[in-house]
């Protein structure tokens, strides 16, 4: 019978993503209830080193395949990988983050296994001793709760939403060969072009702070950049403001953009269109800078301010640094 | 090159989605049907590539009757044919199943590309692609938003977290599209008249040789949470009204 509490840890040039802790503290509550152990995968070359740190956050046993034919990231290497050691332990749940690379990897892993995934989830929980996962739909428009009925039960956990929490184990490391023969890849990277502005993606940020067609023009978001260097955050855009041309793609916030799930989310000259709301509307504190007091954000913010962002903003920024000093 | 474009109905990004009282789905009444829109920028990279490369581009998409117009609008566009898998056996189904369908159909006509949207904005999954390349044995490069195309293989951008990859696959292979693509073009009317002439072949899952093994099912749909009422700062100067949201976030939100 299918058995223990599964995640796929995700590392990048040799250290771990947040979402692996996030997937280990909730793997290990998961498995609490169950009466069953944690254990996760870890794919990469040169990473056996950090394997036994998942211990931290409640892993019993890490299954570590150490290979540079794993490094970096490709589809079929870390799939072929992680489906065989899957199917040779057959566990009951196993979960991925729902990263750009865990969302391709855990697709993947669906048609390989043939079975059912809930994809991007808010909550899981154990009842009547299986999964059933939360997760918004329409852009977060609703929810649905979501029973997968052929094992592994899978589920891929939005970054941000689910905490980390320390539960200190001495994990067993255990190798294995992940049976990937180089010359069968049909994928290659070719190029990492990194982003070298060392600010967070939106998809990760605590803070967001972002600019919409209020902004008037590129030039503007200096203001923004400059309250988001106070607070660690990273600066989004609506779609008006991306398909102007101000900022670009991936900067963009919505139905057609990231969903993203922040601390704390401030719009500045953003009206708050149902596909602008639909991606930050699960945001924990929403605030909203308009001079418009009818503007459909309002409805959904926290906090909001009826006023002119150009004369807002930079007194914001001035008293965040008096606060933070 | 022959390049196919799966396409999906859905819910048009303005809709206001209503849940059923009894939480077993939402309330389709008034919705007003449209393509998904990342499926749009994948019927329009399939009829770039057919512009470059010459070929055939093929719509395929799983849905009730009413995908039929979707399929039309794609045909507009300027693609050739149609594949309609319509069978309420298989509507609000999962990723496994869909994609299971559009492999049996495809697996049948010439291809050298296969896109799909990144995602549907109905459901979110974003599984249907991938599957669908494990079920052919074909690679997949998925959120996608440049690709050329050379001879035996295709060259991509992925932005992830932080970076760009640049990726070379071998075809064929499946792409799943990303914003940022490219603009999709809007149907001409000449375009309208032909796309009714164009053949558009109706499926089932009996007629494909699928059976339908439901691994993944939504039980309950529920309305999103509920947000407390927010509160409007006020003051004189805006100095005054900055003040007290930096206040705010820090005593009460906890949150800078
Ligand atoms: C298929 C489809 C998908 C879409 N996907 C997305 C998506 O993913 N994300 C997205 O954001 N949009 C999306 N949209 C677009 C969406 O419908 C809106 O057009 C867009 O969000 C509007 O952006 P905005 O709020 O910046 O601009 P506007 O709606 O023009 O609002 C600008 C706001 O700025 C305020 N303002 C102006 N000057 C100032 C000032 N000096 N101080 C304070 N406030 C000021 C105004 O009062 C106004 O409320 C999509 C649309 C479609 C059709």
């Amino acid at each position: 019978m299918a058995k223990g509490v599964w995640i796929v840890a995700e590392q990048r040039y040799g250290a771990y993503r947040k979402i692996s802790f996030e997937l280990a503290s909730t793997a290990r509550k998961l498995a609490n209830q169950l009466g069953e152990e944690v254990c996760a995968i870890l794919l990469g070359s040169g990473i056996e080193g950090i394997a036994g740190e998942l211990g931290k956050y409640g892993v019993d046993k890490v299954y570590v395949a150490d290979q540079p034919v794993l490094e970096p990231y490709t589809t079929d290497a870390h799939a072929a990988a992680v489906a065989k050691v899957v199917k040779e332990n057959d566990p009951s749940i196993l979960l991925l983050g729902a990263s750009t690379q865990g969302k391709d990897l855990s697709a993947r892993l669906v048609g390989k296994l043939a079975t059912g995934m809930a994809t991007d989830c808010v909550d899981l929980q154990i009842v009547d001793g299986k999964l059933s996962a939360r997760r918004p739909m329409y852009a977060g428009k609703c929810y649905g709760e979501i029973m997968v009925s052929s094992f592994p039960q899978m589920a891929s956990l939005r970054p941000n939403v689910f905490p980390a929490a320390e539960n200190s184990k001495a994990a067993e490391v255990i190798k294995f060969d992940p049976g990937v023969d180089a010359g069968q890849l049909k994928t290659k990277v070719l190029e990492i072009q990194k982003d070298t502005s060392g600010k967070l993606d939106l998809t990760e940020a605590n803070i967001i702070i972002s600019g919409g067609r209020g902004m008037k023009g590129p030039e503007n978001y200096v203001l923004l950049e400059e309250l988001a260097d106070m607070l660690g955050a990273t600066v989004g855009a609506s779609r008006a403001a991306v398909d102007a041309g101000w900022r670009p793609q991936k900067d963009q916030v919505g139905q057609t953009g990231k969903v993203v799930s922040p601390n704390l989310y401030i719009a500045c000259g953003i009206s708050g269109a149902i596909q602008h709301l639909a991606g930050m509307g699960s945001s924990k504190y929403i605030v909203a800078i308009n001079k418009d007091p009818d503007a459909p954000i309002f409805a959904r913010a926290d906090y909001g301010i009826v006023d002119d962002l150009f004369k807002i903003v930079p007194e914001l920024t001035k008293e965040v640094k008096k606060l933070l000093a | 090159m022959n390049v196919v474009a799966c396409v999906k109905q859905v819910p048009d990004t303005e809709t206001l989605i209503k849940v059923k009282p009894d939480g077993s789905g939402i309330d389709e009444t008034g919705i007003k049907w449209v393509m998904n829109p990342y499926d749009e920028f994948g019927v329009e990279e399939a009829l770039r590539l057919k512009e470059k490369l010459g070929g055939d581009v093929t719509i395929v998409s799983l849905g009730p009757a009413r995908a039929l117009e979707t399929i039309r609008t794609a045909l507009a566009m300027g693609a050739d044919k149609g594949i309609h898998i319509n069978d309420p056996a298989l509507e609000g189904t999962d990723a496994f199943t869909v994609a299971t369908a559009l492999a049996a159909a495809i697996k049948n006509i010439p291809y050298d590309i296969i896109f799909c949207g990144q995602r549907a904005i109905d459901d979110d999954s974003g599984q249907v692609g991938a599957v669908l390349a494990e079920l052919l044995g074909i690679p997949q490069v998925t959120v996608v938003t440049k690709v050329e195309v050379d001879g035996k293989t295709t060259k991509v951008i992925r932005p992830i977290e932080g970076a760009q990859l640049l990726i070379e696959s071998s075809l064929p292979c499946v792409v799943t599209a990303q914003k940022g693509l490219n603009e999709p073009r809007y149907a001409s009317l000449p375009g309208i008249m032909k796309a009714k002439k164009k053949p558009v072949d109706v499926k089932d899952a009996a007629g494909l040789g699928v059976t339908i093994d439901v691994k993944a099912k939504v039980v309950k749909t529920l309305p999103p949470p509920a947000r407390p009422p927010g509160k409007i700062i006020c003051g004189e100067e805006p100095a005054e009204k900055a003040k007290e949201l930096a206040r705010l976030l820090r005593e009460e939100a906890k949150v800078i």
